[in-house]
């Protein structure tokens, strides 16, 4: 038997392993969070940093709301969230579109196949994400690839705008993101009984009844699942606004950039940060809950 | 087994189409002589020599390989305790926000991760002196925090599907815990270390954002110098370099998976 001391050194490594990464998360991603609301009440100055201390020199805590008083008065703020949650939604749409039949293709297809249609999937992630955006830009253009094609056709005479539009977003999102969506539909779909479908289709019900009544039940958790993962990243998006977009097509990840490396602004920029982070706390809350109820579940 | 539908057949073609045909075209052109990006000029390779040619390059790219060494190797050992942690701990105090603050990383829009870390980082400065200067240093943290998470998720996936019974069975046959856990548990999990390790390498080469965020003045990282050229529109050296990176990530993953499946059989 494992004497005293050998038991308390076990008790000190269990401590250990939980310590060492849960103080790891606490100093470089929860603090930060108190840090941004921190910075957001302070105001803006010339200096370096570029914020008025927390403190004066007695000791006050100065607080000044002048940044989220300005975020909630000017409509620019307002129609961008909007918008971002806008454009991420149709995003979101147009993946689940696209994303469930291929997903429920590939749980379908004979399983020899599913490990490479698979790997076909998830190989443009591991491709530099700022590149795949890039090729598109190529694609777009005015005298781009599609443009050419479309010409050359003939069923446009002059190039038609693609690149700098709203359009140009959908499709870098929708292209971006698409593997977020069809992985967690994968994994409900291919655990689904098929025997089910089966079973309505032979008491009578069309293909369509039977899909409404029975696949698309079943699937829900992974469509709630992968319109989560889209949706969340999407709404704070960045690089593909700023590549694909025109200057009237704002996202406010765009604008939360622009306040901080362009005008300096940084309590405004962690005002921006705390609002949006505010709108994506229910979508966050509800992704964890989804997929901790998948780990009970033995997946 | 039922043979697919029509219409399940095209969207099929249709979402490789889309997923694969940008890729195609990036690497044509990378061949394209022409400096006008668009403009077929003929076949040529004089991007890839311009591109080996330029140090600007060729000194992001050592950078990013570093951080992504690094902070690829901490995340794998911070990941692999967590997910140990939350697969084999049961409950303890705190375990909700534990387990809460490991997937929050990976959903996290990376505006708001990069603005977060760079105001702690200026706030640890004005309080403690360090970091002194912002670079590989401050880049490496904040690849290792959100790709930790990943790690985790891995590692812990992979031992709720395993089995428990291996290790009990060394538990009553005396094994004490730790020496459980390093002579049973990590060589079982070591599949899924490895994985872990090359999806945090990978997500910290690809990462834009918060390295703009969290670097100081003088350290850019490779997609930092390809987004500033980017910016300035379609450019052929960067196809070059987009070849060249889907070449090396098509080849790793074709070799990781004919491993994978020699392993299986």
């Amino acid at each position: 038997m494992p004497g005293e001391n050998a038991l308390n050194r076990d008790q000190l490594w269990r401590h250990v392993a939980v310590a060492v990464p849960y103080l790891w998360l606490l100093v470089f991603f929860l603090a930060p969070f108190a840090i941004i609301l921190k910075i957001s009440l302070a105001d803006p100055v010339i200096a370096q940093p570029p914020f008025t201390p927390a403190f004066d020199e007695s000791g006050k805590f100065l607080a000044s709301v002048d940044s989220f008083r300005f975020l909630l008065t000017d409509r620019l703020y307002a129609t961008t969230y909007l918008r971002s949650i806008f454009m991420a939604g149709m995003a979101t749409l147009l993946c689940l579109a696209l994303g469930f039949p291929m997903a429920y293709g590939i749980a379908r297809a004979p399983a020899s196949a599913r490990s490479l249609l698979l790997l076909l999937i998830m190989l443009p992630f591991w491709i530099s994400f700022l590149l795949r955006v890039y090729a598109w830009m190529g694609l777009m253009n005015n005298y781009g690839v599609v443009n050419n094609l479309l010409m050359w056709l003939g069923l446009i005479e002059h190039p038609i705008q693609l690149m700098y539009t709203d359009f140009a977003i959908f499709v870098g999102l929708a292209y971006s993101y698409l593997p977020f969506m069809i992985l967690p539909l994968y994994a409900t779909l291919e655990r689904m009984d098929l025997d089910l479908v089966e079973a309505a289709q032979d008491l009578g019900a069309s293909r369509t009844r039977a899909f409404w009544d029975i696949t698309w039940p079943l699937a829900r958790p992974g469509v709630i699942a992968g319109c989560l993962l889209v949706f969340i990243p999407a709404m704070g998006e960045y690089v593909i606004p700023y590549l694909l977009g025109g200057p009237e097509s704002l996202m406010i990840g765009r604008v939360l950039w622009d306040e901080f490396f362009v005008n300096r602004d940084w309590p405004l920029a962690s005002a921006v940060a705390i609002v949006l982070l505010l709108l994506l706390v229910v979508p966050i809350v509800l992704l964890q809950r989804y997929q901790a109820r998948d780990k009970e579940a033995g997946i | 087994m039922k043979p697919h539908s029509r219409f399940v057949l095209s969207v099929l073609a249709f979402g490789y189409a889309f997923l694969y045909i940008p890729l195609v075209f990036v690497i044509v052109y990378s061949f394209n002589d022409s400096r006008i990006a668009t403009i077929w000029g003929g076949f040529s390779t004089r991007w890839y020599g311009e591109l080996f040619r330029n140090d600007q390059v060729l000194d992001a790219a050592l950078l990013s390989l570093r951080i992504a060494f690094t902070s690829a190797t901490i995340a794998t050992i911070l990941g692999t305790m967590a997910g140990l942690v939350l697969a084999r701990f049961g409950r303890f105090k705190g375990r909700t926000l534990f387990s809460g603050m490991i997937t929050s990383p990976m959903v996290m829009p990376e505006v708001i991760t990069g603005l977060s870390l760079l105001l702690l980082f200026v706030t640890l400065q004005q309080l403690t002196g360090w970091p002194g200067q912002r670079g590989f240093s401050t880049i490496t943290i904040a690849h290792t925090t959100f790709s930790m998470a990943y790690v985790a998720v891995i590692v812990q996936s992979r031992l709720m599907s395993m089995d428990e019974s291996l290790e009990e069975a060394a538990m009553d046959l005396g094994g004490r815990p730790v020496r459980v856990v390093f002579d049973i548990t990590l060589p079982l999990i070591a599949p899924a270390m490895v994985a872990g390790w090359l999806l945090a390498f990978t997500l910290s080469l690809d990462d834009l954002v918060i390295a703009s965020f969290v670097s100081g003045p003088g350290s850019s990282t490779l997609p930092m110098y390809i987004f500033s050229k980017v910016k300035l529109g379609v450019s052929p050296d960067i196809n070059a370099l987009a070849t060249l990176l889907i070449a090396a990530v098509s080849l790793g993953v074709l070799i990781a998976w004919i491993a994978m499946r020699r392993m299986r059989t």
